[in-house]
């Protein structure tokens, strides 16, 4: 039976140890560990068949792993928990035919939730988001967007202890892309735990306390967004009137040198004997500054230029619709 | 089991209201009486041809007085047997040649009966002389025993009911039940078939299996459609019981079936669900592996013909009784229903409806399992051996 009561208590809202799911040849999840801390929000970063949403539908109890085990707020069977679970896929679905506030009720009642209770929430929640003119329309009538909210709606009116979203950002306008990251905010202040998948650093970048990085099917990083900066050494950006002296040895080996402008880490001394060196070496400094990296750069870092690049070409795909 | 049953009643709710409360249902509600108009036109045209009458023409090529004697004896003889018993004839008057009456433009008589009563002479095509030589023979006969030819009157002895005509009556119903059955069963199950292509086409299946059981969405929508089915028989019954009073038709005179005619009204409506839930659990299976319109279309036919097999067997199974046929046709799931409501109309015992109700439905939940795992298999991608998992709990 799909109950309630979550079968232990635990720390994490979701665990999977050891997943693995392959399709033919193709091992989309190839033995992944993760685990997301109840009432936080949990980003999982990858570029286009980095394999999250596989990941996150067999989390979820969509698919099932070849191997391993998942644990959803503390049920190895997942449909089990569903009634406290939201979930927006990445391919966004809804009944053309439906009116936008039976359709949010429709998601609810598919959890448990009551369906005059659910209508009463949707109209809400439609009303409350400047949409009341859109409860009686037809999801077929919408712009896409409103759409997306309307599904996103449903994903939440039953007010679930977990929402799992895939790309949610994706489609969105900018205003509307603020809109959820308020959403998210406001879910996550009440306890919800959150955990979305995103290509856009940035949105995992202001929202997330805790990230996976994934990439070919495995995670190449978990921890926080600070974590994986720290993983790199801050940049350290130098302008000289001087283009050469005696000071020059005082930079490290592979400083890159650009336009009159030197390009090294942050050396482990720090910066001050650096500094020290440079003005007894009378380098005539212009302008210095540290760089602290971003997480664009972490994970650069960590999962590859190719993936990063890949996440850079959607990122442009996204500002440019 | 409590959780699948509320989930299958939600999506069950959401498929037939959006199905009965779209424009398309009245067309869906009016369809069958485009048949019925076409054949009250066709009818009426079927009366006039029927009234027209196309027996064949002899034409009498003998003396006057032997033709005219002729004539007396088919009168006669008709007024006892009936118009369409004998060939209509018609004086032509003595013929030297027949072969070369019969070969003239615009001759109106298929053959000719020329000679005397008493030596008649046929001329005609060899299968019109095979058919028309016993008649003329018959008449050859009347018009000679003109004056001594008596007919005895037959007496009459009616009776109420007898076991023959009783047997035959519910043997009739039995076959007509088969066949309306049989009828709304082809006519609403295909639809079936596509009903999942709208949630894969519209990605709506992500949502659901993240929700609830996909069991829980076959079951949901076999329970919607089902349900809509039962509007649109209550619809047209209703129409066809309106229609029988105001023609002046008489329920009482209706020859009963075995099990008497409540018992087996509630049989045949359980017989309906269990034979559109054995062939739509099928159908859903098959339609949701398709994962377009066009795809689902081609497989309307093979699922047709399969329907018409199924009915051929219980129909030959109803002449045949308690012999193995039968028997068989009772066991196979998929005509169980169309054997057990033939079996209803001439057998008065309930009990083996009960157990094979019990074994249809048993049927229905194993098919919908293995269309459910095949589903996640095949669709979805996931599981592994799918008869592993054939017992499981839905949610597992």
């Amino acid at each position: 039976m799909i109950g309630d009561t979550p079968a232990s208590i635990s720390a994490y809202a979701v665990e999977g140890h050891g997943l693995v799911k392959t399709f033919g040849t193709f091992r989309a999840v190839d033995g992944i560990d993760i685990a997301v801390p109840a009432g936080s929000i949990y980003g999982v970063l990858g570029p286009n068949g980095a394999g999250k949403t596989t990941l996150l539908r067999t989390l979820l109890g969509i698919i099932d792993p070849d191997a391993g085990h998942r644990t959803l707020l503390g049920a190895d069977q997942p449909l089990k928990m569903a009634r406290q679970v939201g979930y927006l896929p990445e391919e966004r679905g809804l009944y053309p035919s439906m009116k936008a506030y039976e359709a949010i009720a429709f998601m609810g009642a598919l959890r448990g939730l009551p369906l005059a209770e659910g209508r009463r929430r949707a109209k809400a929640m439609l009303e409350g988001h400047g949409m009341g003119g859109a409860n009686d329309k037809p999801i077929r009538q919408l712009s896409k967007g409103m759409a997306q909210t309307v599904q996103l709606f449903g994903t939440i009116v039953h007010r679930p202890r977990l929402i799992v979203l895939d790309e949610p950002f994706s489609g969105l306008d900018a205003i509307n892309q603020e809109k959820l990251e308020a959403l998210i905010r406001a879910q996550a202040r009440e306890g919800v735990t959150i955990l979305f998948s995103t290509h856009v650093i940035a949105h995992a970048e202001r929202l997330c306390e805790r990230i996976a990085i994934v990439a070919g099917g495995r995670i190449r990083f978990e921890g926080t967004p600070e974590d994986a900066r720290e993983r790199l050494r801050a940049r350290v950006r130098l302008r000289t009137r001087a283009s050469d002296g005696a000071w020059r040895r005082a930079l490290p080996a592979d400083t890159l040198a650009e336009d009159g402008v030197w390009h090294f880490d942050l050396p482990d001394a720090g910066i001050e004997p650096l500094l020290r060196e440079l003005i007894a070496g009378q380098a005539g400094i212009e302008s210095l500054s540290i760089e602290r990296p971003g997480l664009h750069d972490a994970f650069v870092a960590i999962a590859g230029a190719e993936a990063a690049g890949r996440m850079d070409g959607k990122d442009e795909e996204e500002d440019a619709a | 089991m409590r959780e699948l049953w509320r989930a299958a009643f939600v999506i069950a709710r959401r498929d037939f209201t959006a199905v009965v409360f779209s424009r398309t249902f009245i067309l869906f509600l009016l369809g069958p009486l485009l048949p019925i108009l076409i054949g009250f036109a066709f009818g009426g045209l079927g009366d006039r041809i029927s009234s027209t009458d196309l027996r064949p023409v002899v034409g009498i090529a003998m003396a006057p007085a032997d033709s005219a004697a002729v004539l007396r004896a088919h009168d006669r003889l008709t007024q006892r047997m009936g118009d369409q018993a004998l060939p209509r004839v018609r004086p032509i008057g003595p013929v030297a040649d027949p072969r070369a009456r019969l070969a003239r433009p615009g001759s109106q008589v298929v053959a000719i009966l020329s000679g005397t009563p008493a030596r008649p002479v046929l001329t005609g095509k060899p299968q019109d002389l095979d058919r028309l030589q016993g008649d003329m023979s018959l008449l050859s006969a009347a018009t000679l025993a003109e004056r001594t030819l008596r007919f005895v009157s037959v007496e009459r002895q009616p009776v109420s009911a007898s076991p023959g005509a009783q047997a035959q009556a519910r043997l009739l119903i039995g076959r007509v039940a088969q066949v309306v059955m049989f009828f709304l069963t082809i006519l609403l199950a295909g639809m079936i078939l596509s009903n999942l292509v709208e949630e894969k086409t519209n990605k709506i299946i992500e949502i659901l299996a993240a929700a609830v059981p996909i069991d829980a969405i076959f079951l949901g929508k076999l329970m919607a459609m089902l349900a809509m089915s039962f509007v649109g028989i209550a619809f047209w019954g209703g129409g066809a019981f309106a229609a029988f009073a105001l023609l002046g038709g008489n329920f009482a005179a209706l020859p009963a079936p075995a099990v008497g005619w409540p018992a087996f009204l509630i049989l045949a409506i359980l017989y309906f669900a269990m034979a559109y839930t054995l062939l739509g659990s099928l159908f859903i299976g098959i339609g949701a592996q398709a994962s377009t319109v066009r795809e689902v279309q081609t497989l309307n036919m093979p699922v047709t013909m399969g329907q018409m097999m199924i009915f051929f067997f219980a129909s030959y199974a109803v002449d045949h009784m308690g012999s193995p046929a039968e028997v068989a046709a009772c066991i196979f799931p998929f005509s169980s229903p169309f054997a057990m409501i033939a079996r209803a109309g001439q057998e008065a015992a309930l009990w083996p409806h009960l157990l094979a109700l019990l074994w249809q439905a048993a049927f229905v939940a194993l098919i919908i399992r293995v269309g459910v795992l095949l589903f996640r298999r095949h669709v979805m991608q996931s599981g592994g051996r799918w008869w592993k998992r054939l017992f499981r709990p839905a949610t597992g």
